[in-house]
């Protein structure tokens, strides 16, 4: 599954999730509520890009 | 202008004095504020962040009062915000385009992103140790502490943290160092951790955690604003620890502001109420107080009571003013409850619960509104709540 960078440059990683906000590992980034934000910085979704590789 | 002070064998600080501002994008600055930068000489002069553009010739001055400024041969970028990165065109124009310029992976993008030109790029990795001349390095990336590019530089040799905006203070005078201005500094350390660092308190949590396993030996604190912690880099990394964990006291903010002096004797009356209890309170009229102030109140409080008057179906406008400030910093642990006073309407209480609701603040009350003028009776009511905030206060600061 494709990882996807925010701007603030945290990186989602479908294989780790984002456990302490409910995400569980396994999720991918399509697939995270519409509601969800950056972990580190608090920007929605539409601030993230997939990243290559 | 200063004579640059020698703060360790070799290094200086060389950053400049801003006595005039008052507002700092929206934070009041009364005492003004430093832009400090750091040139540390040896086999390779090494100069660590600079300052805004404007106090760039500035700088240079007092940089060529030690070495002649040509002589830097390394740049280290801790924090891209423009108060510290504004001077470095400049600073490399004049020491040498070709120079390396050490900051983090997003330091490097953001610098770009400001001035849209390319420097002789030298990214560094969180933990990173390397040697520049004879003075050995590690690098600690902190992001959103408080921008994605923030990093801290650790010397290595003499155990001093660089540690860009943090720990820092808008403060500007003739003392440099905490042992020569002893406890009058907190305030305004306390003021700046809860107007910048306030929002990203978890990453503060995690921060002192992973500095506390790494076992870092700390003898001086050099921030980019105010002071340097040299006596007692401790006191201030206790002071970070407290504020991030946000622990209510017992204190209550009552903030609000009115149009017809109504909502202002529902205010007075809830602050009696508090005080019946024996709780701290501070009533603040955000038309009196600038919201940084308000802020800076409101980390150490237990309880936040908004009021307002309904204006034109909605909230004051300089409570929305308050209230947008207030929650992008997202204090938590905090009781809430609203009041106000309306003409006919009355929609300013249900607003001001949502938005607690939104900051995830513990509403204990549906609020107190009241058409026109109050009567006694709506002052009792107004009494009564104070006395209920105060008391639910207490009881949940018995069982922490």
């Amino acid at each position: 599954m494709d990882k996807y960078e925010c701007v603030c440059g945290y990186v989602y990683d479908p294989a780790t999730g984002d456990p302490d906000n409910g995400i569980e590992p396994g999720t991918s980034f399509t697939d995270l509520p519409g509601d969800w934000v950056c972990p580190l910085c608090g920007a929605t979704k539409d601030n993230f890009e997939k990243m290559d590789g | 202008m200063y004579k640059p002070i020698e703060i360790a064998d070799g290094i200086y600080s060389v950053g400049c004095r801003d006595w005039d501002i008052r507002d700092f994008h929206g934070y009041s600055t009364y005492e003004g504020t430093t832009y400090n930068a750091f040139l540390l000489l040896g086999e390779k002069n090494i100069l660590i962040d600079t300052v805004k553009e404007k106090f760039a010739e500035e700088m240079l001055s007092n940089i060529s009062r030690i070495i002649d400024p040509k002589k830097i041969d390394v740049v280290i970028s801790n924090h891209t915000e423009m108060d510290h990165s504004g001077a470095i065109p400049k600073v490399m124009e004049f020491i040498g385009k070709d120079k390396p310029l050490y900051c983090s992976k997003m330091g490097k993008k953001n610098l770009k992103s400001h001035f849209h030109r390319d420097f002789n790029f030298q990214v560094v990795g969180n933990g990173e140790q390397i040697k520049i001349g004879n003075r050995t390095f590690a690098f600690l990336e902190t992001r959103m502490l408080h921008w994605p590019d923030s990093m801290f530089t650790y010397l290595v040799d003499d155990a001093i943290l660089f540690s860009s905006d943090a720990f820092g203070q808008h403060y500007s005078g003739d003392k440099f160092f905490d042992d020569e201005i002893g406890d009058e500094i907190i305030p305004h350390a306390r003021k700046y951790y809860a107007n910048i660092l306030l929002h990203f308190s978890p990453r503060v949590q995690a921060l002192l955690k992973d500095v506390g396993k790494m076992n870092l030996k700390i003898d001086m604190i050099c921030p980019d604003h105010g002071i340097i912690w040299r006596d007692n880099p401790s006191k201030i990394i206790e002071a970070y620890d407290t504020w991030s964990k946000q622990e209510p006291t017992k204190k209550v903010v009552v903030i609000f502001d009115s149009m017809w002096d109504s909502t202002t004797k529902m205010a007075r009356s809830i602050t009696s109420g508090i005080e019946s209890e024996d709780v701290h309170v501070r009533l603040m009229n955000t038309r009196k107080w600038h919201r940084s102030d308000i802020m800076t109140e409101i980390i150490e409080a237990g309880a936040i009571v908004v009021g307002s008057p309904t204006l034109n179906n909605s909230i004051f406008p300089v409570i929305a003013d308050v209230m947008t400030y207030i929650k992008g910093l997202r204090p938590q642990n905090k009781i809430a409850a609203a009041f106000g006073s309306y003409g006919w309407s009355g929609e300013a209480v249900k607003i001001l619960n949502n938005e607690f609701s939104e900051m995830k603040l513990d509403i204990i009350d549906e609020g107190v509104k009241v058409q026109y003028v109050p009567e006694e009776k709506d002052l009792n009511k107004c009494f009564d709540l104070g006395v209920k905030i105060a008391k639910t206060l207490k009881e949940k600061l018995s069982k922490r």
